[in-house]
């Protein structure tokens, strides 16, 4: 047994894990996170997907040993303490970007990522974006039209607090 | 599934690195992005007793110019490749075919030396650095050496890496004012290729000076088109037509693998067809 030490979803929480212990499974039987869920064994399908270090990466495709000292943000860490969802989660709610919602976790995850590498991406970019995650259910149209909704949103509050933050310096016109 | 046991050292020097994998023995294996092995050990058609990680050895993640030449660590990720200023400078070829690998998952994790390393005919990198005249970098018990990227690729899943050996960068020629593309044809969007055309070239007064076409998924090892490149010299740059004409060669006396997606026939076919898309992609490039 190795142990290992991480910040999952701003705590910090230390695991004793085997070598061979994927992320994925250190995160769901460890440490509570089973928000990260499973959907296939061949790092096709992205359900697994989670923020390491601020890159979204497929959590079965990790061993645990590999993340010891990292930041790992799960979907568990996404809505506020008072249950205030992430804009990305509303968006999804609001646009039907699931339907049974195994593939939803991932999804929201690796959007968090889009979103951080290129806030206003075109409708294209997120189709390539979103490569990695599969969904049996949606079709992803309103996956799609959800992340680009996100990011509106994500870019409206950020131009707020923009303003709020520039004008005091009071810039004479 | 999850793997079969095994130890896990993740040691900090390339020096200390090559240590362990001469202690671990036979059974001893390098993880890199993990992005190929992991897949395998879940599936269980490996067991190696001791992983030894690269993931600590800082050096092997450095890009930089060395003169003539890009020198890019082995650890450096599909991403970190992609999007890396100097690569996309004096090598954009590799930048854009690092950008087409997988999946954005992918290729945070996955890197150019387990790319490489890995050596399936059906993945992207191998093309591209045989088009550029790349080579690698091997560290092991007996020291350095560099093996040009045409000696690397042996056979099927196959390098020139000796047991104990670990690759520790790409060198690429730079190819300064050269316009590229990578052709990746694939049956869904995020799949390996069925085949894929790897070019760039050099115009010069309006014609096509020089001309490299590497090919993926044509054969064993990733392959270089050598009669479509020569072909492809002297032919007008404005003329698409001419330039599809000349590339249409590349596919000629390769021999494809024969499977669900496609007959080494239809292979050929394809590798012509891409050739041209990309020479004619990569001429527009041209800065
Ligand atoms: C869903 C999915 C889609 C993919 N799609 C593509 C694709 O379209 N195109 C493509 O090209 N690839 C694709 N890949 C593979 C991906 O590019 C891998 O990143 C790559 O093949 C291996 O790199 P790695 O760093 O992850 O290596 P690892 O998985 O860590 O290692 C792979 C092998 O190389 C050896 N190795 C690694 N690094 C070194 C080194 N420095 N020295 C010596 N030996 C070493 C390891 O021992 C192992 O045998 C895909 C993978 C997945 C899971
Ligand atoms: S579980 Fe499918 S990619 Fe991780
Ligand atoms: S909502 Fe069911 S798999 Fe996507």
């Amino acid at each position: 047994m190795v142990s290992i030490r991480l910040t999952v979803d701003n705590v910090e929480r230390t695991a004793e894990v085997e070598p061979r212990t994927l992320l994925v499974h250190a995160l769901r039987e460890q440490l509570g996170k089973v928000g990260t869920v499973v959907g296939c064994d061949t790092s096709n399908c992205g359900a697994c997907t989670v923020l390491l270090d601020g890159e979204s990466v497929k959590s079965c495709s990790v061993l645990a040993v590999q993340a010891d000292g990292s930041t790992v943000d799960t979907v568990q860490g996404l809505a506020q303490p008072d249950g205030t969802l992430h804009p990305i989660q509303q968006a999804f709610h609001e646009h039907h970007g699931l339907q049974c919602g195994y593939c939803t976790p991932g999804m929201l995850m690796r959007a968090v990522c889009l979103l951080s590498e290129n806030p206003t991406p075109t409708e294209e970019e997120v189709r390539h974006g979103m490569e990695g995650n599969m969904c049996r259910c949606t079709g992803y149209q309103g996956i799609v039209d959800a992340v680009m909704a996100a990011s509106q949103a994500m870019s409206d509050s950020y131009g707020a607090n923009q303003s709020s933050i520039a004008e005091p310096a009071g810039v004479a016109s | 599934m999850r793997p079969v046991a095994f130890d896990y050292v993740a040691p900090t020097t390339v020096e200390e690195v090559v240590q362990a994998l001469s202690d671990g023995g036979e059974d001893a294996t390098v993880i890199s992005g993990g992005q190929s092995l992991l897949p395998v050990l879940r599936m269980r058609m490996a067991d190696p007793s001791l992983l030894v990680d690269l993931r600590r050895v800082d050096s092997l993640r450095e890009i930089r110019d060395d003169g003539d030449n890009l020198v890019i660590g082995a650890r450096a990720t599909h991403r970190q490749v992609s999007t890396d200023p100097l690569v996309r400078q004096h090598a954009g070829l590799i930048a854009k075919t690092a950008g087409s690998i997988g999946d954005p998952q992918i290729r945070y994790r996955g890197t150019i030396g387990g790319s490489l390393a890995h050596a399936d005919p059906a993945g992207d990198m191998g093309a591209a650095v045989l088009a550029l005249n790349g080579s690698l970098e091997l560290t092991g018990p007996r020291g350095s050496r560099t093996v040009a990227g045409g000696d690397f690729f042996v056979d099927y899943f196959t390098t020139a890496r000796e047991p104990g050996e670990v690759v520790t960068a790409v060198r690429i020629p730079k190819h300064d004012g050269w316009g590229s593309h990578y052709e990746k044809f694939t049956v869904v969007v995020q799949a390996w290729a069925v085949v894929a055309v790897a070019a760039a070239v050099r115009v010069e007064g309006g014609q096509v000076a020089e001309a490299r076409i590497g090919l993926t998924n044509m054969g064993t090892t990733p392959l270089r088109a050598a009669a479509a490149e020569q072909a492809l010299v002297g032919v007008a740059a404005a003329d698409t037509d001419a330039l599809r004409a000349a590339a249409a060669t590349a596919g000629e006396g390769t021999n494809p693998p024969d499977d669900p997606s496609g007959t080494p026939e239809y292979r050929r076919h394809l590798a012509g067809v891409l050739a041209g898309r990309a020479v004619v992609k990569a001429v527009e490039a041209v800065a």
